[in-house]
């Protein structure tokens, strides 16, 4: 439909057609006044070739693997290979992770995803006072290179790619993960894999912050230069609206504040020196797939191609890698219900759908049961089943990009980019988004969309089926999967053991080394990792830093 | 004519857990609802929080956990309450907590569990009904 006549007879058409409609209206009026979706963008009734313009379609869609990438990053997509299949997983000891890792891979999975618990990601040893009743819970405890390399027995790291979500103390996870790969014979030239590393939604959304902004960044850039010259197929970020998202933010505002985010990585990387094209190709970012469908879908295009502006236009990149976003999804838990956990088998379904329609590169499928606890093996086993039967039986990833074009669709794209775009503008005045973050802008948009929602559920303006609407009595579930709470103390063990048969006086002098290359400006990721190697334990290492850096306190951003 | 009192509530997340989502709504719907609340943010110890709670004097201390980290923490706050001779707080908690553990937390002195699906309204009405 490119003929301007065709477009005034459908002008014509579309009237007449309205205007009949208009007229059943009172006879058969529509399930509610004015349809909206979840980052409050109004649905009309119909979209039709008058929503988009086709004077635009190579500047704003354009062709897969080519600028401005709305349409994917490739141009052969899912007719290639299929996204990676990759289970976030991991809980209690080193051992126990193993296994389940082990027992995903023989189960067809093509990536790791390691959770730590909440010490690790806090950068405390497990018998530090702080880590009562933490240890192993929402992820594997790691106190130093020896449950790294438990962790990682007989999994060969040239053979597998390996995301872990760390963000505080990443840069010494990254290398623990090194050394080993260095006793398994593999050099880390061959790594392949994530480090999250995204400290700044920490301080907005997830938590797990450890340093104040600055010594961050700091920290991010070392990783950034030293990953260039040494682990050059390691993706050193992972930009991640996911958190925000779960924080309980819309579509837009994910895309928004993840790239803002990420905006403020490259500027900070350009700070230090470092070019735009050898660092942009390693940025990787990380997004949620929530429950309206065709908002996911659009979510992904517009943030592809706002990204691909930004690199080019504000940051001159021209590596066509510097202007790609490439993405991991995950389905997203706070839309989970606790109530009938089968249904959520239904909702994963949906959303890791919207996720590949959308191009993502890799998955994560959540389980049933995460409302309740940690996820059963036969729970994780399902969430993997429904991603390979996305794949392999339902035929959508045989074209790229299957819903381009769609009118809806479309004009969707196109309003999640500028409603996205605004918010950048408006985080552009208040200093970028460490500033925004620091005046608290962030976090209230953050929970005022998370109170809006929750009313909407009260209200039973939005229907959670399950829980306000179709409710049934129901049994309480028993034998959930739980933790051990003897872990902390086979760790404090372990712990024991190590830092009686280590060389003291070795991890002493790499800790002073440390300590001075803090207070100068070296690249820190060499000291840590002869830090590592040492057996230096997570909290020794993270302790030197709190030292010299101090400790981060959040903003209060209610009342 | 005697001005009633607002309840005033300690909005409180115990552990390393950074879920503030839950916590975030509920204490913005008891405002709404006319209670005085103070949040104290992420991380704070079970002295930290006994601690707060008296400076505040508060009639409620609500808890919120999503790590599975309540089975201790919970139960410490009541147990440094009670080292302190506080047994005039109602002291509820919420989030990702298992029903298998509720009967537990409830001998411990925790008044009530809330979990995933809870409305404020129901939240709001129970602290109506049991601040004395």
């Amino acid at each position: 439909m490119t003929e301007h006549a065709g477009y005034e007879d459908l002008q014509t058409a579309l009237k007449r057609w309205s205007e009949g409609v208009e007229k059943q209206l009172n006879k058969r009026p529509e399930r509610k006044a004015e349809f909206v979706n979840t980052s409050g963008i109004p649905v009309k009734r119909l979209y039709s070739p008058l929503d988009g313009s086709d004077a635009s379609y190579l500047s704003e869609i354009g062709l897969p693997g080519e600028y401005p990438f709305t349409r994917g990053v490739q141009p052969t997509m899912f007719r290639g290979r299929y996204w990676t299949m990759r289970q976030y997983a991991g809980f209690a000891t080193a051992e126990e992770s193993n296994s389940r890792y082990r027992f995903l891979l023989d189960q067809g999975q093509t990536g790791l995803s390691v959770a730590f618990d909440l010490p690790t990601q806090i950068g405390y040893d497990s018998d530090n006072e702080m880590a009562i009743g933490e240890v192993g819970k929402v992820g594997v405890a790691i106190d130093s290179l020896e449950d790294m390399e438990t962790l990682f027995n007989k999994i060969p790291l040239d053979k597998v790619s390996t995301s872990m979500t760390i963000n505080a103390p990443a840069a010494v996870l990254l290398a623990m993960y090194i050394a080993v790969a260095e006793k398994q014979g593999v050099s880390a030239d061959k790594l392949r894999g994530t480090i999250q590393n995204d400290i700044l939604k920490e301080y907005s959304s997830r938590g797990t912050y450890i340093y104040p902004p600055k010594p961050s960044m700091r920290i991010i850039t070392d990783i950034f230069s030293y990953c260039t010259e040494n682990v050059p197929m390691w993706n050193t970020i992972s930009i991640s609206g996911y958190h925000i998202r779960e924080a309980g933010s819309t579509a837009v505002q994910e895309v928004a504040f993840t790239l803002a985010n990420g905006i403020a990585y490259v500027q900070a990387a350009l700070g230090a020196g470092l070019d735009v094209d050898t660092f942009g190709p390693r940025l990787s970012f990380f997004f949620n797939a929530h429950v309206d469908f065709l908002e996911e879908i659009a979510k992904y295009r517009a943030a592809r191609r706002l990204w691909a502006e930004i690199m080019r236009e504000r940051f001159k990149a021209t590596n066509p890698k510097s202007l790609m976003i490439r993405f991991h999804t995950q389905t997203a838990g706070c839309t989970l219900t606790a109530q009938q956990p089968k249904n959520n088998i239904v909702r994963v379904a949906f959303q890791a759908l919207s996720a590949v329609l959308g191009g993502t590169q890799s998955l994560h499928t959540n389980s049933m049961d995460e409302a309740l606890c940690l996820p059963s093996e036969e729970a994780v086993q399902i969430a993997l089943r429904s991603q390979q039967l996305i794949a392999y039986e339902t035929g959508v990833a045989d074209t790229v990009d299957p819903l381009g074009g769609s009118y809806y669709l479309e004009n969707l794209t196109n309003e999640i980019y500028e409603r996205a775009a605004a918010y950048i503008q408006k985080i552009d005045e208040l200093g970028g988004s460490a500033e925004a973050i620091e005046k608290g802008f962030v976090q209230r948009e953050i929970q005022d969309s998370a109170y809006r929602y929750q009313r909407e559920i009260e209200k039973e303006e939005r229907i959670v089926i399950g829980l306000n609407r179709f409710q049934v009595e129901e049994e309480k579930p028993t034998n959930l999967l739980r933790v051990d709470p003897s872990v902390r103390t086979s760790q404090i063990e372990r712990l024991r053991k190590l830092r009686s048969e280590r060389d003291g006086k070795m991890v002493e002098k790499c800790l002073a080394d440390l300590k001075a290359g803090t207070e100068g400006d070296q690249n820190l990721i060499p000291l840590m990792l002869e830090a590592v190697k040492a057996y230096a334990t997570l909290g020794e290492i993270c302790d030197v830093l709190r030292e010299v850096f101090g400790e981060y306190q959040q903003v209060n951003t209610l009342g | 004519m005697v001005k009633e009192k607002k309840i005033r509530v300690l909005a409180a997340k115990p552990g390393l857990d950074g879920h503030d989502r839950g916590v975030k709504v509920v204490a913005r719907a008891l405002m709404d609802g006319g209670m005085e609340v103070v949040y104290t943010g992420l991380r704070q110890t079970p002295s930290q929080i006994v601690e707060s709670a008296i400076q505040e004097d508060v009639d409620v201390i609500a808890m919120s956990i999503l790590s599975g980290a309540h089975d201790y923490l919970f139960p410490k706050v009541m147990e440094l309450l009670g080292e302190k001779g506080v047994d005039d707080i109602l002291v509820i908690g919420g989030g990702i907590i298992p029903d298998e553990d509720i009967p537990a937390l409830k001998e411990a002195g925790i008044a009530d569990v809330f979990g995933p699906g809870t409305t404020t309204t129901q939240i709001i009405d129970y602290i109506r009904g049991n601040v004395n």
